[in-house]
């Protein structure tokens, strides 16, 4: 694996008051690497996202994304990245092809460009027949890869997507990591969070956060021999039991 | 029986959300919708909890009407929308005070039923319940949603994008409610809390494929499926698609879940077709199916 770093986290730190919601943090993610970032519900990890893709000012530590600095050169950040997160991502009282267009033109692309990829992606997605559909009455699985693809309309680095397959169905959530290995093959790097065990079997590494603090960082497969259990869902158990 | 459920339907315009559902789920049970979303559950709990009138079809709860005696039901059954709804403005202790005089009750003549739940809770009584975390949000609406002491409890997607050690907590707070007697019908589109029900219907797009035990419904799936593994997954992904005998292919976290159309499969055929395929580390194993195994294969 190409050892180029794609993302360099030190001592990242987000105070909110009197409540420190990460602690001092530090990691790396591999270019082209599948890294997926977990933890338990209030450990930190939408935070410290957050500051990754350059929409929370972190209070202290720095962080490196694309190699651009996420507090000094955030704008740049931003145009080297894909985000699509569970709770927004499209806007459902538009058509897909709209859809399509409006997160092109956001992310700068030329007119003759969003043709082109608007087709790529129809063909791809084999929604060439309800293209003119309003996105709200997509499944949400189809949604979900919709979304997903838009991310990349613009050829990030890298794309982070929290929580991307949330109460989607058991095939779909299949075909969509099936994208996401087919993404990550093209050297683009994927950062993503989840709640679903099996899915942290795909990651090629896995953090997983506890009360601000990064518990553990290895492959799944290092992460069960380190801990002695059989799967994902028990390293998980062990960390983070009794947290709350 | 505590829910009895009679061919029923719901559509919205053009869309049928659920398509002539019976089934009737007995007094104490633990009973689970399993499927995905869209799959018309929140459709089914709605019309059950008298908040939605059924296009057709007839459904009772304790012995009562959804549409005539709605009233009766609506005062006897606990309910827990998928969406956290109660009021983010006012605070914890504030919200199960008002849901308590609502149902003509107070928190302490029913506090024994919560009490598991509420003292976790109890720290943050002065919080607003907008500034709770995800897990507490969830205690709350079951504490409000237990307060008057209901006979059954109706809980939409309880556990959605909650954590894995938050959601095996909340399932063994449900066991314990059970036990105090009290009939639970609960959605999830996690197919691991499936084996927690004593008993499933596993539904997708309006209709139920399947009721039955869990364990039934594993021990009756009539196709062998092997956990495959090498040493590069995607790629691996791609080969099993690509076998002449396939009949499906899915990822299942470490493994990768294969089942072949014929039924004089060897597994040493696939073991030298991947092989020829250059991958390393080869691991073909027969294994028990899972639900979602059977759900996918529906």
């Amino acid at each position: 694996m190409n050892q180029e770093k794609i993302i360099t986290v030190q001592n990242l730190t987000k105070i909110f008051g009197t409540f420190t919601a990460v602690k001092g943090i530090s990691f790396e993610v591999d270019k082209g690497e599948i890294f997926g970032f977990l933890g338990a519900n209030g450990a930190g990890k939408t935070t410290a996202m957050k500051m990754l893709i350059g929409i929370s000012k972190p209070s202290s530590g720095k962080a490196v994304v694309a190699g651009y600095d996420v507090v000094e050169n955030t704008e740049s950040v931003k145009k080297s990245i894909g985000y699509m997160s569970q709770k927004f991502s499209l806007y459902d009282d538009l058509t897909i092809k709209e859809n399509i267009t409006f997160f092109g033109g956001i992310y700068g692309l030329s007119r003759k460009n969003i043709k082109l990829k608007m087709n790529d992606l129809l063909t791809e997605l084999s929604l060439q027949d309800v293209a003119n559909k309003l996105v709200g009455s997509l499944p949400l699985g189809w949604k979900q890869k919709l979304s997903f693809s838009i991310a990349l309309l613009h050829e990030p680095q890298i794309v982070f997507l929290d929580e991307p397959t949330g109460g989607v169905d058991p095939i779909t959530r299949r075909q969509f990591w099936e994208m996401i290995y087919a993404e990550a093959n093209k050297g683009t790097t994927i950062f993503v969070t989840t709640h679903y065990m099996d899915e942290a079997e795909y990651c090629d590494r896995v953090s997983i956060m506890v009360e601000g603090v990064i518990e553990a960082l290895d492959s799944p497969k290092k992460l069960k021999e380190q801990f002695n259990v059989a799967s994902m869902n028990d390293v998980f158990l062990k960390l983070a039991r009794n947290v709350e | 029986m505590s829910i009895v459920i009679q061919n029923i339907s719901k559509s919205y315009q053009s869309l049928q959300a659920v398509d002539a559902i019976s089934f009737e789920v007995k007094e104490g049970e633990l009973f689970g919708l399993i499927g995905p979303d869209g799959a018309g559950k929140t459709t089914i709990f709605r019309m059950l909890t008298t908040l939605l009138i059924p296009s057709f079809g007839e459904a009772k709860v304790l012995g009562f009407d959804v549409v005539k005696e709605y009233k009766s039901i609506r005062n006897s059954v606990g309910y827990m929308p998928g969406k956290f709804s109660l009021y983010q403005d006012l605070t914890v202790e504030e919200n199960l005070n008002f849901f308590a005089t609502i149902f003509g009750t107070t928190i302490e003549e029913n506090y024994e039923l919560i009490k598991d739940i509420y003292i976790q809770i109890e720290p943050f009584k002065n919080r607003k319940a907008g500034a709770l975390s995800g897990g507490m949000k969830q205690k709350l609406a079951l504490c409000c949603a237990l307060i008057h002491a209901p006979k059954v409890l109706f809980l939409d997607e309880p556990t959605t994008g909650v954590d894995p050690v938050s959601r095996k907590e909340f399932w063994q707070m449900l066991k314990r409610l059970q036990q105090k007697g009290i009939t639970i019908l609960v959605s999830t589109p996690y197919m691991d809390e499936a084996s927690l029900c004593d008993r499933i219907a596993l539904i997708q797009k309006g209709k139920i494929l399947k009721i039955d035990a869990p364990a039934t419904i594993i021990s009756e799936f009539d196709k062998t499926i092997y956990a495959v593994s090498s040493s590069q997954k995607h790629q691996l992904i791609i080969d099993l698609k690509g076998y002449p005998s396939m009949h499906s292919v899915y990822a299942f976290g470490e493994f990768i879940h294969y089942i072949d159309k014929k039924s004089d499969f060897h597994s040493q055929d696939l073991n030298h077709y991947l092989i020829s395929k250059n991958h390393q580390d080869i691991e073909i194993l027969p294994i028990e199916p899972t639900i979602e195994d059977i759900f996918m294969d529906l």
